[in-house]
């Protein structure tokens, strides 16, 4: 796709920065965490130096992914909070998957879809942080008592799962909304790709004009 | 410690049969509370014949030294005094360890392929060369047993002295106890032999004597003779039923192919969407409107 100096910013490059280190220490922490989740993943270990340098390395990149998490919640949530227009697309989600978004509401910057995965991926980090560190054996588990370190464990893998069925939705939509992925990689996206899929944000910043 | 290598019940994080060909005796040891002295010669015994020497503590005022279980104390007497009866003070000291399971939480629980194996006679032992140090382990046991070692981060517990008994030994605790409160040899023939100082001590008046074997862990290989079988407490709380806890069972059994089948249904679900739908492009309309 060839750049147009008429393209549209959608991303700065402080944020597509963040969004990167968290995206990196999401893959390490998914390859690393699935390691120790089912013995099937368990060879994903290698890639981190063996099962014991997985288990060393897996809490401190979840840190950063925590904290670089926070950064662009900070960045991005007042942009996410939910509006009664993306309640109706969120109704209307279905007509969305099967390829027909002629009836779907103006989106904003982020339809009522990117938002629901916002928030949701907020309540995972939480959860997947709180219950990690009640679950690092080398620091903090001595501090908790064991039904807590059982809870944590349980959910700790549950979100887990649950996150990267998420971020694998993130990703998939993504590729397929053409045009979409070079926003994150180097910030603009065309007039059109924004008067298709995001025309309110497209209004907002075009002033309604080409 | 890799003795024994064809007879293997269980492994953990492993999903396929392991080398089970050969049919190997049940071993259990039987460890009489009611004739305990607790002079800690198996103390002794475990840190003699394992070679290990663990920190010199600090006494804190009791009998109980070392004060707990640690990576270089895999048993530890425990000394409770009870009054059952009111005036009557009863010395009840319990040497604490691994119980070896016959369905070991520590096992369960276990991430590592192999870091944990559960031989056919149903010993329960780590092997730290596979041991990740993440501490499931300690997550999964119902009897706080394994402890992670500080110097190599590696868990730690008794192996039942799995080398000697691999060799037709009894286990070095066995060997070196005084009074025989501790024996070793097939699960079945140390059941018989509870049974017999069960019925000698109700006897005495320990109208609730018996066998400590809990059957929520599918019983133990490690059992103990207690004079009050209705009060484990008592013996510095010992569990009542133990099993493994609900939470490790729901993390360790439903958890893990429920999501791994939820993951690939997503990700496969993504790719034939994709083939089935086709990509969500610009319309021509919008396309040529901004064609100049």
């Amino acid at each position: 796709m060839k750049r147009d100096p008429k393209d549209l910013i959608r991303y700065t490059a402080p944020e597509r920065a963040n969004h990167w280190v968290v995206g990196m220490a999401f893959i390490l922490l998914a390859l690393s965490g699935l390691a120790f989740f089912h013995p099937a993943f368990y060879p994903l270990s290698q890639f981190f130096g063996g099962g014991v340098w997985a288990r060393i390395l897996h809490p401190f990149i979840g840190v950063v992914m925590a904290l670089s998490f926070v950064a662009m919640f900070f960045r991005f949530w007042k942009l996410n909070l939910i509006t009664p227009a993306d309640k109706e697309w969120l109704g209307r989600i279905g007509e969305m998957v099967n390829g027909d978004d002629h009836n779907m509401p103006a989106a904003g910057k982020y339809n009522g879809g990117q938002k629901l995965l916002f928030w949701l991926l907020v309540c995972c980090i939480a959860l997947l942080a709180v219950s990690g560190l009640v679950i690092w054996r080398a620091y903090f588990s001595a501090l908790f008592p064991i039904g807590m370190i059982r809870f944590a464990s349980l959910m700790h893998a549950m979100v887990a799962a649950g996150m990267i069925c998420l971020i694998i939705v993130h990703v998939y939509a993504a590729i397929w909304t053409r045009g979409t992925i070079r926003a994150m990689l180097y910030g603009t996206v065309s007039r059109a790709w924004a008067k298709q899929h995001h025309s309110a944000w497209f209004r907002q910043i075009t002033g309604g004009g080409k | 410690m890799a003795l024994q290598s064809l007879d293997i019940k269980a492994r953990s994080a492993t999903t396929t049969p392991s080398p089970s060909v050969r049919e190997t005796l049940e071993v259990a040891k039987l460890i009489d509370i009611s004739k305990c002295i607790g002079c800690k010669a198996c103390q002794v015994a475990c840190m003699e014949w394992n070679d290990l020497r663990d920190e010199i503590g600090t006494n804190v005022g009791v009998y109980d030294n070392p004060a707990d279980l640690t990576a270089k104390s895999w048993t530890v007497m425990r000394f409770s005094e009870v009054e059952v009866e009111a005036g009557k003070l009863e010395w009840l000291i319990r040497k604490d360890g691994c119980m070896h399971c016959a369905d070991p939480g520590c096992l369960k629980a276990c991430p590592a392929p192999g870091a944990i194996i559960q031989y056919s006679n149903g010993i329960v032992d780590f092997h730290e060369e596979y041991c990740i140090g993440c501490g499931y382990c300690i997550t999964g046991c119902p009897f706080n047993v394994p402890r992670i070692s500080k110097t190599d981060n590696k868990a730690y517990k008794c192996t039942l002295c799995s080398d000697r008994v691999g060799v037709g030994l009894e286990p070095a605790c066995v060997k070196t106890c005084p009074t025989g409160a501790i024996t070793f040899g097939a699960k079945e023939d140390m059941i018989h032999r509870a049974e017999g100082r069960v019925a000698d001590l109700k006897g005495r008046g320990y109208a609730n004597a018996g066998l400590y074997d809990p059957q929520g862990v599918g019983g133990t290989h490690v059992m103990y003779v207690l004079q009050h079988a209705d009060k484990p407490g008592l013996y510095s709380g010992l569990p009542k039923d133990p099993s493994i806890s609900s939470m490790v069972c729901l993390w360790k059994g439903i958890t893990k192919p429920l999501t791994s089948f939820a993951i690939g249904l997503v990700a496969l679900g993504s790719l034939f969407h994709y083939i089935t739908k086709g990509p969500n492009e610009v319309s021509n309309d919008i396309e040529k409107e901004f064609e100049e």
